[in-house]
């Protein structure tokens, strides 16, 4: 089974999130900050990371960065999920090694385009 | 609904639109239909039947715009994207290079994620730079054309099917809307069309994307499209029919391409025979510039 590991400083979020992955067949390990999605991250990385933009302590954009210095942080695939819905986020995130991008709000359909879209369904 | 005025409904839509609606959908009928009736200002679905039995044409055609199912998205199923991609368009680019141009038809394209999926497509496909490549939508609805020829979608429209890449090259940002640009937009043109009526006039195409349309016809009314769709393909073109649309038991005008699922060649045995009407000459071709 692959892992996605769901980063997000609201609950809700993640709950949704996870209600609609683990119905993808993903198994989900959750984290509220980048912080602790690095922590995760270093014990073993998933296959895929859905990615909060705005969080406390480091955001989604620093914890990219961090995650594809890695060693092997270039295999898992990042989509982020947030409510930056402007070109400028999107091409930003892309530019740091996002292969996809959901604007928030987000449901089922979507999650499961875009983890098609990535090669991971 | 009083079981006569279904009856009614079922046959008008029917003969309009091909819609071949089974006993039990008497509910989707009135979900569709009562907010229909309301904005017309009639009372209820009986007036309705009677408006259009006293030769309203306008409420008509909207009856007929209302009962037809326009979902669509980018790049829907993948696969026959896929395939025009890696093995359809490069065998084109072959076949065509003595004349460099192609043309490529979506029939029922609804509000336009198809024909601008191809578009996109083509847009990136370097082999074809320089030629003229004609993409034709075309719908029963004008409704929905408009929107199609807008090209102007939502959040939700854009995250289906849609890779973050293509939104980023070939999208502009209108609030929260999105709306192709016009070099895209460009190479789509639109036209109103009934897949009942005859449709020679708008001539041979070398690819055809009938997808997800057939599904509501009848056997009879398949067959009928199948052998103009026959009159109206290259002989070396290709249809791509939906995923849950096939050509078995129906017609032989088609066959299935082996190992590519859902793209259909002319069946040349049965052209040879006489089968086939003849194709249009090619001076009636109209392609525009890419």
């Amino acid at each position: 089974m692959r892992t996605c590991l769901v980063v997000d400083d609201s609950s809700v979020i993640r709950k949704v999130a996870r209600r609609i992955l683990e119905g993808l067949d993903f198994q989900i390990v959750e984290a509220e900050d980048g912080e602790k999605a690095l922590e995760v991250c270093r014990r073993g990385l998933p296959d895929a990371i859905l990615l909060d933009w705005n969080m406390p302590v480091m955001d989604g954009y620093e914890f990219l960065g961090n995650l594809r210095r890695m060693p092997g942080g270039d295999q898992p695939k990042v989509v982020f999920c947030t409510t930056e819905n402007d070109v400028a986020h999107i091409a930003r995130a892309l530019h740091a090694g996002a292969n996809e991008y959901i604007m928030k709000p987000f449901d089922k359909d979507i999650v499961t385009a875009k983890f098609q879209e990535v090669g991971l369904i | 609904m009083t079981p006569l005025e279904y009856e009614f409904l079922r046959k008008l839509l029917k003969e309009r639109s091909g819609l071949d609606l089974s006993s039990d959908k008497q509910y989707l009928v009135e979900s569709r239909l009562i907010p229909l009736a309301r904005r017309a200002g009639l009372a209820d679905l009986a007036e309705l039947v009677q408006k259009i039995k006293s030769g309203a044409e306008a409420v008509t055609s909207d009856v007929v715009e209302a009962m037809t199912t326009n979902e669509t998205f980018f790049f829907r199923d993948k696969i026959p994207f896929d395939h025009l991609r890696q093995t359809i368009l490069p065998a084109l680019v072959q076949a065509r290079a003595h004349r460099r141009s192609l043309r490529i038809w979506c029939a029922a394209s609804s509000t336009g994620q198809e024909p601008y999926s191809i578009a996109m497509y083509v847009k990136e496909f370097a082999a074809l730079a320089g030629w003229r490549v004609e993409i034709v939508a075309t719908d029963l609805s004008n409704e929905v054309l408009e929107k199609s020829k807008a090209g102007i979608y939502s959040q939700f429209e854009v995250q289906r099917g849609l890779p973050i890449q293509m939104l980023v090259r070939y999208f502009t940002q209108i609030g929260e809307l999105w709306q192709l640009n016009p070099d895209i937009r460009a190479m789509v043109t639109h036209r109103q069309l009934n897949l009942l009526e005859d449709f020679s006039h708008i001539g041979t195409f070398d690819v055809i994307f009938c997808r997800n349309v057939l599904i509501y016809f009848d056997q009879e009314t398949k067959t009928g499209v199948f052998e103009r769709l026959a009159r109206s393909i290259e002989p070396d073109g290709v249809v791509a029919l939906g995923a849950a649309e096939s050509v078995v038991g129906i017609t032989d005008a088609f066959k299935p391409c082996p190992d590519r699922r859902g793209i259909y060649r002319p069946n040349a045995d049965r052209s040879a025979r006489g089968g086939a009407a003849p194709l249009m000459p090619h001076s009636f071709r109209v392609v525009a510039a890419r």
